[in-house]
C-alpha cells in the first residue's frame, strides 16, 4: 500500500520553495494548544472533538516552487481553506512553521505582516469581496492607495489591470451593477495589482455559474501563460482541479491525501478516498502521453507518423488509433523517448482501472 | 406520572395557579410577616446616593482655578469644574446655531464683547429668512430622496413658519443639531471598540439593555446634579439617551458584514485604521446611518422630557399648553413637533438607503448642482425679505420671520372643536370613564395590592423556572428581590397594574388587528405605514387627545398607553405572519387546511417567536408611557420619580425609582426572551 501522503519534487532541489509548510497543524478550540503538546503531533480527530477541539489541519507539510500552480482540492469540511488561511495568515496556525521566501511568517509581527501582504501577495475570494461603495477602478486601485502610492499612479496601474482582465469600459461601474463573472474579474485584477509573487485564490468560481466558470477557467490559464505567478489555489470541484493545475493535494479531514501531478493521481491513487474520485475521470483528457508510453524499442519496425510526449492523449488518440505500428514519442528537441501503439490506448482508455490488473496485462 | 407532568408544560402552569392562589388565601395583611410585604432593607440606598454626589461634586479633589473676575486662584473641585467645562462647550455650539438660525448678534461678536457690537451695527449679522431654510430643506430632501421627499420637506418647513412656531422650532431644532452628532460619534466609537474586543461587549450588552428598560426620567435627576440646568443639561441628557441605539446598530453592522470584506481588506494590506475607516465603516454604512436615524427620533422624543430640565424650544411651550388644558395650541404645537420627526426621519432614512453615484464625469454644474440651487434659494430669499422690509415698515417683516404666537393659527378652532366634543359626548364619555375605573381598574388594582409578596414572587418564579429553568426563575426572582427590598413594593404593584391592563389589551388588539391586516397586501401595506408614521410620533403626543376626553384619570393614562403600545404588537404580528416560510405555506394548501385551521396550526406556531418579541416591544413601551402618565397624575412609581425631580436631595431617590422601573421590564423582558428563543430553536428557525 502506498502511504497516504506522496511527494514529488519536479524541479531540481537546490532551489528554494516559494512557499514551504513544515508540520503545519490548525485546532479550533480553547485547550487546542494544550491538547497539541500533549499529543505529540499524533492527533486523532475523534479523540480531540470529545475534548472540545475540531482539527482544521493536521499535519500538513509540503513545498511549492517558483512559477507553479498548486491546487489544494477537497469537499466541504476538509481543511483546505483553513490551511490557505493558515498560509496567509488570516488565522493563525496551531502549531509548525511556514516560510514565505524562506521566512518563517508565523514569527512575524504585525508590521513586517502588512509589509508582505503590501508587496508579495494578492488573494482571491470566493464571494468577491468587493467594496461596495467605491467603482471598479477604485476597487483595483485600493491596494496601491492603502500602500501610499499617489491617486494619479494608482488609477494608472489599475487602468492596466482592467484592461488585462477584458473589463475596459466599465471602469466607472459600481459592484451591483456588474455580473458575477464581471465581479470576480474586478476580484482578481486587484489582486494583482500590486504585481505579488505569490496568488491565493479561494474556490474563485464557486460562485459562478457553470458556463461562466469554464470561461473564467481558460481566462485564468491565459493570465497564468502571462504572468507566470507561483499560486495556491483552493477548490472542491476535482474536474476543475485535473484541469488547471501542476499539481494537485487532496486534503481529507485536514490530512492531505496525496500531492501529485494530475497525471500521476489518476494513474495511481495513493487511497481508497483518492480513488473514488479518480474513478470517474476521463482519463484521455487529462493524461498526457508520455504517461502511457512505453519504452523504445529500436527492434521493433515503426510508423512513420510521430507525437509529442507532452500532448494530451485525448487530441493525439485518434491518429495512434488509426495506425497499424506503434507511433514514435519525441519531446519538444525532438528526441525519440518512447513508443506507444493501439492496444495501449485502448487499455488506459476504455480497460479496468485497478493497478493490479493493467500491471498483468500490459 | 411524574414524567408526565414534566413534560406537558400547561399541567405545570395549572399547578403553579393553584399554588398561587392558595397562597393569596393563606397570607393576610400584616405589618411585620415577611411573607406579606418584605422589609425595606436598601431604605438607606438612596440616601446613601445622595451623600456620594454631592461629596463627588462639591467637595472631592480640590484643584486650583484662576477666576479672572475676582482674578485669584481658588479651591474648586474637579468634577464640578469638568462637568461646567462640558457644559460650556455644549451651550457654546447650540447658541451658535440657534444664532445662525435665528439671527442676532452674537454671531460675529462671540469672541468679543457685547458693547462692542452695539457700537457696530454693521457687525449684527442676521438670521436666516425662513424662505432660505425651506427652500434648503427642500433642496435637501430633493437631493437624498426625490420629489416627493423634496415637497415634505418644503412643506413642513413652511408650515412651522406660517403658523407662528418658528423660534421655539428652530430653538429645539439647534438642540438636536447639537446633541444628535455627539451621540452619533460616541455611539460609533463604542460600537467600534465593541466590535474589536469581546469583553467590552459583554460589558456593554446589559448596559445597553438597562438603558433600553430604564425610565428616561431618572436620568434627569443626575444630570441636573452634575450638569445644571438649562440647554446644556436638557442635551446631555438627550446624548445619554441617544447613544445606545447607536452603539447597538452600529455593532450590529458590523458584525454583519461578510467575514471576506474584511479579509479582503487585510488582504489588500490594510493596517487597523485602514481597515476600520475604509473598509468596515463603509460597507456597514447602512445599519450605521439606521443608528443616526434612531439618535434623531430618540432626540425628538426627548424633547418634553428636557424641557424639565430646562432646555428651550417647543417642549416647554408643549408641557405649560398642557397643564393649563389650552388643548388648541397644544394640538398645534404637537403637530410641529410631529412634523420636525417626520422630515428628519425621512431625510436620515432617505440617505441611509441612498446608493452611491459616479459623478466625476459630468460638468462642473451637473456635479455642483445642489450647492448652486442653495446658493440661488439664499439669494432670492435675501431679496425678498429686504423687499419684505418695504412692504411691512412698522410691523413685523413677514417674510424674513414670522414672530412668535403671531402667525396664522387654529388653535381656537381646535379649542372650539375640543369643546364641542366635550359638551355633546360629556355624559357618554364620562359614563364609560366612570364604569371602566369602578367596574375594571379599581378591582384589579385592590387585587394586585391584596398580593402577599411571597405569592408574587411564587407565581413570577415559577413562571420563570416552567419557561426557562433554574436560571431564569433565579433571575427573575433577583430583579422583583430589588423592588421588594426598597420601601416602594406597593408603587411597583401599581404601576404594574397599569402596565398588565394595557399590555393585554394592547397585545390582544394588536394580534387581532395584525392577524386580519396581513390576510391581504393592502392592507398590509396600510398597516405598516400607520406603524411608522405613529412610531415616529414622540409618546407624550398621545396624552393630549387622552386628556382632552377622559381627564385626569387612570383611563386617560390607560388608553394613551394601549394607543401607543398597540404599534409594536401590530407590526411583529403582521411581521411574523408574513416571515412563514412559503414551502411551509404550500404544503399546508396541498393538505387541504382551512383558512382557520391555517392560522391556527401552521401560521402562529411559526410566528409565535416573532410575536413574542413583539409583545416584549409592547411591555417596554408600556412601561415608557406609564412614567409618562405620570404627569397626568397617577400614583405610581412614575409620580413619585416626577416628584423627585423637583427636590433637590432627590437624586438618589429618583436612581432607584428609576432602576425599579427597570426591574419590572427587565423580569418581563427575560421571560418573554428566554421563551421565543426556546421555541425558536424548537422550530428549527435559528
Amino acid at each position: 500500500m502506498n502511504p497516504p501522503m506522496s511527494m514529488q519534487n519536479e524541479t531540481s532541489p537546490s532551489v528554494e520553495p516559494v512557499i514551504r509548510c513544515d508540520s503545519v497543524y490548525k485546532i479550533f478550540g480553547d485547550n487546542a494548544g494544550s491538547m497539541l503538546k500533549k499529543s505529540h503531533g499524533i492527533v486523532d480527530a475523534a479523540k480531540f472533538q470529545e475534548a472540545g477541539c475540531i482539527v482544521g489541519v493536521n499535519n500538513a507539510s509540503f513545498d511549492i516552487h517558483a512559477g507553479e500552480l498548486l491546487i489544494i482540492m477537497g469537499l466541504s469540511g476538509s481543511g483546505k481553506s483553513t490551511l490557505l488561511r493558515c498560509i496567509s495568515r488570516l488565522t493563525d496556525a496551531t502549531a509548525g512553521k511556514i516560510f514565505i521566501e524562506g521566512e518563517d511568517i508565523l514569527t512575524m509581527n504585525n508590521k513586517q505582516l502588512i509589509e508582505l501582504r503590501r508587496n508579495k501577495m494578492g488573494m482571491v475570494f470566493q464571494n468577491f469581496a468587493l467594496l461596495p461603495h467605491k467603482t471598479v477602478l477604485e476597487n483595483i486601485a485600493f491596494p496601491l492607495q492603502v500602500k501610499g502610492v499617489s491617486t494619479q499612479e494608482s488609477v494608472n496601474r489599475a487602468k492596466e489591470m482592467v484592461d488585462l482582465v477584458s473589463l475596459t469600459g466599465r471602469e466607472n461601474y459600481f459592484p451591483r451593477q456588474l455580473s458575477g463573472g464581471q465581479q470576480q474579474r474586478v476580484g482578481i485584477a486587484r489582486s494583482l495589482v500590486i504585481e505579488p509573487d505569490i496568488w491565493f485564490l479561494d474556490e474563485p468560481f464557486s460562485a459562478l455559474d457553470p458556463l461562466i466558470r469554464k470561461e473564467m477557467q481558460d481566462e485564468f490559464l491565459r493570465l497564468q501563460s502571462v504572468l507566470h505567478k507561483t499560486i495556491l489555489f483552493v477548490t472542491h470541484d476535482f474536474d476543475e482541479a485535473l484541469r488547471l493545475a501542476d499539481r494537485i493535494a487532496i486534503m481529507k479531514d485536514g490530512i492531505i491525501e496525496q500531492l501529485d501531478t494530475p497525471a500521476n493521481i489518476v494513474l495511481n491513487p495513493a487511497t481508497e478516498y483518492v480513488r473514488k474520485f479518480t474513478e470517474e475521470v476521463p482519463r484521455e483528457k487529462v493524461l498526457k502521453i508520455e504517461s502511457v508510453m512505453d519504452e523504445f524499442d529500436p527492434t521493433e519496425s515503426m510508423s512513420d507518423l510521430k507525437v509529442q510526449k507532452d500532448a494530451i492523449i485525448e487530441t493525439v488518440a485518434e491518429v495512434i488509433l488509426n495506425s497499424s505500428k506503434p507511433v514514435t514519442v519525441i519531446d519538444e528537441l525532438g528526441h525519440t523517448v518512447g513508443v506507444i501503439n493501439a492496444s495501449k490506448i485502448v487499455h488506459v482508455l476504455f480497460g479496468s482501472h485497478s493497478n493490479q490488473k493493467s500491471e498483468k496485462l500490459s | 406520572m411524574i414524567r408526565l407532568f414534566m413534560q406537558r408544560k400547561y399541567l405545570q402552569f395549572i399547578l403553579l395557579l393553584v399554588v398561587f392562589i392558595l397562597l393569596n388565601q393563606w397570607i393576610a395583611p400584616s405589618e411585620t410577616s415577611f411573607l406579606w410585604r418584605l422589609p425595606p432593607l436598601i431604605q438607606a440606598f438612596p440616601l446613601f446616593i445622595n451623600d456620594s454626589i454631592s461629596y463627588l461634586m462639591f467637595e472631592w479633589w480640590p484643584i486650583e482655578i484662576y477666576d479672572p473676575e475676582i482674578e485669584e486662584f481658588e479651591q474648586k473641585p474637579l468634577v464640578s469644574q469638568f462637568t461646567r467645562g462640558i457644559s460650556s462647550i455644549i451651550l457654546f455650539l447650540i447658541e451658535f446655531i440657534r444664532e445662525l438660525m435665528l439671527g442676532g448678534v452674537k454671531t460675529i461678536v462671540t469672541f468679543s464683547s457685547w458693547d462692542w457690537a452695539t457700537a457696530n451695527p454693521w457687525a449684527r449679522w442676521p438670521g436666516l429668512p425662513w424662505t432660505v431654510v425651506a427652500g434648503g430643506a427642500a433642496i435637501l430632501g430633493y437631493s437624498l430622496g426625490g420629489r416627493s421627499l423634496a415637497i415634505l420637506a418644503g412643506f413642513s418647513t413652511s408650515y412651522i413658519a406660517v403658523f407662528g412656531q418658528w423660534e421655539p422650532s428652530m430653538q429645539t431644532l439647534s438642540f438636536v443639531l447639537v446633541a444628535a452628532p455627539v451621540s452619533v460619534a460616541l455611539g460609533l466609537t463604542f460600537g467600534v471598540w465593541g466590535f474589536r474586543n469581546k469583553r467590552v461587549e459583554a460589558v456593554l450588552n446589559p448596559l445597553l439593555n438597562m438603558a433600553q428598560i430604564v425610565p428616561h426620567f431618572s436620568y434627569l435627576i443626575p444630570v441636573m446634579v452634575f450638569f445644571g440646568i438649562g440647554d446644556h443639561a436638557g442635551a446631555i441628557a438627550t446624548v445619554i439617551f441617544a447613544t445606545p441605539p447607536m452603539v447597538r446598530l452600529t455593532l450590529l453592522g458590523l458584525k454583519k458584514l461578510p467575514p471576506e470584506v474584511a479579509e479582503s481588506g487585510v488582504m489588500s494590506g490594510c493596517n487597523n485604521w485602514q481597515l476600520l475607516t475604509k473598509v468596515l465603516i463603509p460597507t456597514a454604512r447602512r445599519d450605521i446611518l439606521i443608528g443616526v436615524n434612531q439618535v434623531i427620533m430618540q432626540c425628538l422624543a426627548m424633547v418634553v422630557l428636557a424641557s424639565l430640565i430646562g432646555a428651550k424650544g417647543l417642549g416647554i411651550d408643549l408641557l405649560i399648553a398642557l397643564n393649563r388644558l389650552r388643548i388648541g395650541v397644544a394640538i398645534e404645537i404637537g403637530v410641529c413637533i410631529v412634523l420636525i420627526a417626520i422630515v428628519l426621519d425621512r431625510l436620515s432614512l432617505a440617505w441611509a438607503n441612498k446608493q452611491t453615484d459616479y459623478f466625476a464625469d459630468l460638468t462642473f454644474t451637473q456635479r455642483n448642482k445642489y450647492p448652486l440651487m442653495f446658493g440661488a434659494v439664499f439669494v432670492i430669499g435675501i431679496i425678498f425679505a429686504y423687499i419684505g422690509k418695504f412692504i411691512f415698515p412698522e410691523g413685523f417683516n413677514y417674510l424674513y420671520l414670522v414672530p412668535h404666537g403671531k402667525g396664522i393659527s387654529t388653535a381656537q378652532f381646535w379649542q372650539d372643536g375640543v369643546d364641542w366634543i366635550w359638551d355633546t359626548f360629556f355624559y357618554s364619555l364620562k359614563g364609560f370613564n366612570e364604569w371602566l375605573i369602578i367596574e375594571v381598574l379599581m378591582p384589579v388594582k385592590a387585587s394586585y395590592l391584596a398580593m402577599p409578596v411571597a405569592a408574587t414572587f411564587a407565581l413570577a418564579m415559577g413562571v420563570g423556572l416552567i419557561v426557562g429553568g433554574i436560571r431564569t426563575a433565579l433571575t427573575v426572582g433577583g430583579f422583583l428581590l430589588f423592588i421588594a427590598l426598597t420601601e416602594w413594593w406597593d408603587r411597583a404593584l401599581i404601576t404594574a397594574y397599569l402596565m398588565s391592563v394595557s399590555v393585554i389589551i394592547s397585545g390582544f388588539t394588536g394580534i387581532v388587528i395584525g392577524t386580519l391586516c396581513a390576510q391581504h397586501p393592502v392592507s398590509t401595506r396600510f398597516i405598516l405605514t400607520y406603524c411608522d408614521t405613529f412610531q415616529t410620533f414622540p409618546s407624550f403626543i398621545y396624552l393630549i387627545p387622552v386628556m382632552m376626553l377622559f381627564g385626569v384619570t387612570d383611563t386617560s393614562v390607560l388608553i394613551a398607553i394601549v394607543v401607543y403600545a398597540t404599534i409594536p404588537a401590530l407590526r411583529y404580528t403582521v411581521e411574523g405572519l408574513l416571515s412563514v416560510p412559503e414551502p411551509l405555506q404550500d404544503a399546508g394548501t396541498m393538505s387541504g387546511v382551512s383558512r382557520l385551521q391555517r392560522w391556527l396550526s401552521i401560521e402562529l406556531p411559526m410566528s409565535f417567536p416573532h410575536i413574542a418579541l413583539g409583545i416584549n416591544q409592547t411591555v417596554v413601551f408600556a412601561l415608557s408611557m406609564v412614567i409618562i402618565g405620570a404627569m397626568i397624575g397617577t400614583d405610581d412609581l412614575g409620580q413619585l420619580i416626577l416628584g423627585s425631580l423637583s427636590d433637590r436631595n432627590g437624586v438618589g431617590d429618583g436612581l432607584i425609582l428609576g432602576i425599579c422601573v427597570a426591574c419590572i421590564g427587565l423580569a418581563i423582558d427575560q421571560i418573554l426572551r428566554t421563551w421565543a428563543n426556546q421555541r425558536k430553536q424548537a422550530l428549527g428557525l435559528n
